[in-house]
């Protein structure tokens, strides 16, 4: 009986252990996995990332015609694993440690860049 | 006397997953339990055939949210045995360290879930403010809480720098210590020894022969412990199961109870040997042949069985859990108890449904 007591008055005189959430944050680690972004500028629309997917909620499309490519991904199927980031060649995916913000409805990350032509190779 | 049929679950406040158990009662005393599964099958097995062989770590890892990162490694490991991988030793002393992180979380977790069922709100609090410690070691090292995926064919995709070694140390002794405060009252409390000794007994046969796995099988004295066939690093550490007597409910808890203690101490001894050197080694070709691969989880024994065909789809992925084998168990332990026992009963093999039906 009674064993619990002294840990009681441990927790009763010493101070919370819960942040007061909205208003207090922690600092996010350095390696969380956060809300995923794409540098488009530096993206060639090699679409590694949408066979390494594992999720498959990444599509890339390139359209000839306007030299443009899209780059969309769905933000409530990503599993927020991070290997699209291991794999993009050119390092244009990046995750931010910080969590995704709530939204109202679903909606897709669209990004639209342009489709650098291919470089020439030197005769 | 009138037999009574009492449905409990598939949703019952003790047990957050979806078990459905059917006690035939007499009297308050259960003669009968009938149970009925199937109320979250989500065919992950059946996802082999369209998602390639690196994929499907991401999809094995979400079988089941608490022992997420030792599934994978068990997965890793089958398809490495296939393909004939060499994996580095500083990779296996990192999967080792990680899995003995999530088996520590996962038994504080039910140790607080245990807390619970029989109304200690206080200790559970206790339990999950220390299972604290290890989810931000998780997140720190690994960039999420639970599904950690670090496992990779061939290796791990993380390292440890020295600084987060030196934390994870103080860490995990610091939580090591807070444990060993609160042993008094899980272990010598008259509530929770009135609520659990002679609870629930499963004898040393039963245990043998209905097949039961993990601390259901340890608390019945059978010294039975995947992590003697030395996966991972387990071979160049000290190591030896964790074994009580009595199989009741009391006995599985402190099997769990003195695990949480053992996994702090092969933390420190896998840190203490990390070994410097390659994290991971590079992998070509397709998985072609049969494998069974068996690992410990904080349940008990998981077993999968792999089959690839020398394309990136494997044929057949086959997974069965520590639950599946504990049900048996659990309808021999039901019988001729009182039915305000049975949720206490039923936490005690620490179900995981989710994990039974994939
Ligand atoms: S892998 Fe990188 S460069 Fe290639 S399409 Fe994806 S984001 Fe663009
Ligand atoms: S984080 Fe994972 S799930 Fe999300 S887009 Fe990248 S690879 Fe796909």
């Amino acid at each position: 009986m009674l064993n619990m007591t002294p840990t009681v008055l441990k927790n009763l005189l010493s101070k919370s252990s819960t942040r007061m959430y909205p208003v207090e944050k922690r600092e996010p680690f350095d390696r969380y996995r956060g809300e995923l972004f794409n540098n488009i500028d530096d993206c060639i629309f090699c679409k590694k990332c949408q066979i390494k997917c594992p999720s498959q909620c990444i599509t890339v499309t390139k359209d000839k015609d306007s030299g443009t490519g899209t780059w969309v991904c769905d933000p409530f199927a990503c599993v927020y694993c991070s290997i699209c980031v291991d794999h993009c060649p050119t390092n244009s995916l990046y995750m931010k440690p910080v969590h995704r913000a709530p939204s109202a409805e679903r909606e897709m990350i669209e990004q639209v860049g342009k489709v650098k032509p291919p470089k020439k190779k030197a005769k | 006397m009138a037999r009574t049929i009492i449905p409990f679950g598939p949703q019952h406040p003790v047990l957050p997953e979806p078990l459905h158990v059917k006690l035939v009662v007499e009297d308050e005393i259960v003669q009968e339990a009938i149970p009925a599964l199937g109320y979250v099958h989500r065919g992950l097995e059946k996802l082999a055939e369209i998602r390639d062989y690196h994929q499907m770590i991401q999809i094995v890892e979400r079988v089941c949210g608490i022992c997420s990162n030792i599934h994978s490694m068990c997965y890793c490991q089958g398809i490495e045995e296939i393909m004939g991988v060499e994996v580095p030793d500083r990779a296996k002393y990192l999967r080792t360290i990680w899995s003995e992180l999530h088996r520590m979380h996962s038994h504080l977790l039910w140790l607080g879930l245990f807390a619970d069922a029989f109304g200690f709100e206080a200790l559970f609090m206790q339990f999950w403010r220390i299972r604290e410690r290890i989810m931000d070691i998780n997140e720190a090292t690994t960039g999420s809480r639970v599904i950690t995926s670090v496992n990779v064919v061939g290796g791990v995709r993380q390292d440890l720098t020295p600084e987060m070694c030196s934390w994870i140390l103080s860490e995990v002794n610091t939580a090591e210590k807070e444990i060993k405060g609160l042993q008094n009252t899980i272990l010598n409390d008259y509530t929770v020894c009135t609520r659990t000794k002679g609870v629930g007994v499963l004898t040393k046969e039963q245990a043998y022969d209905l097949g039961a796995a993990g601390p259901t099988l340890r608390g019945s004295g059978v010294a039975s412990d995947m992590r003697l066939l030395k996966y991972a690093a387990f071979d160049k550490i000290d190591f030896e199961p964790v074994v009580e007597n009595d199989g009741d409910c009391y006995a599985r808890s402190t099997v769990r109870f003195r695990e949480t203690l053992q996994s702090a101490e092969l933390v420190r001894q896998a840190l203490a040997g990390l070994p410097q050197g390659e994290i991971a080694t590079k992998v070509k070709g397709n998985p072609e042949g049969e494998v069974i691969t068996r690992v410990e989880q904080p349940r008990g024994e998981c077993l999968y069985y792999i089959k690839g065909n020398g394309s990136k789809y494997l044929d057949r992925v086959r997974i069965r859990t520590p639950t599946f084998a504990n049900i048996p168990p659990l309808l021999a332990m039901l019988p001729h108890c009182e039915l305000a026992d049975v949720p206490v009963i039923i936490l005690s093999i620490d179900p995981c449904i989710s994990c039974t039906e994939r």
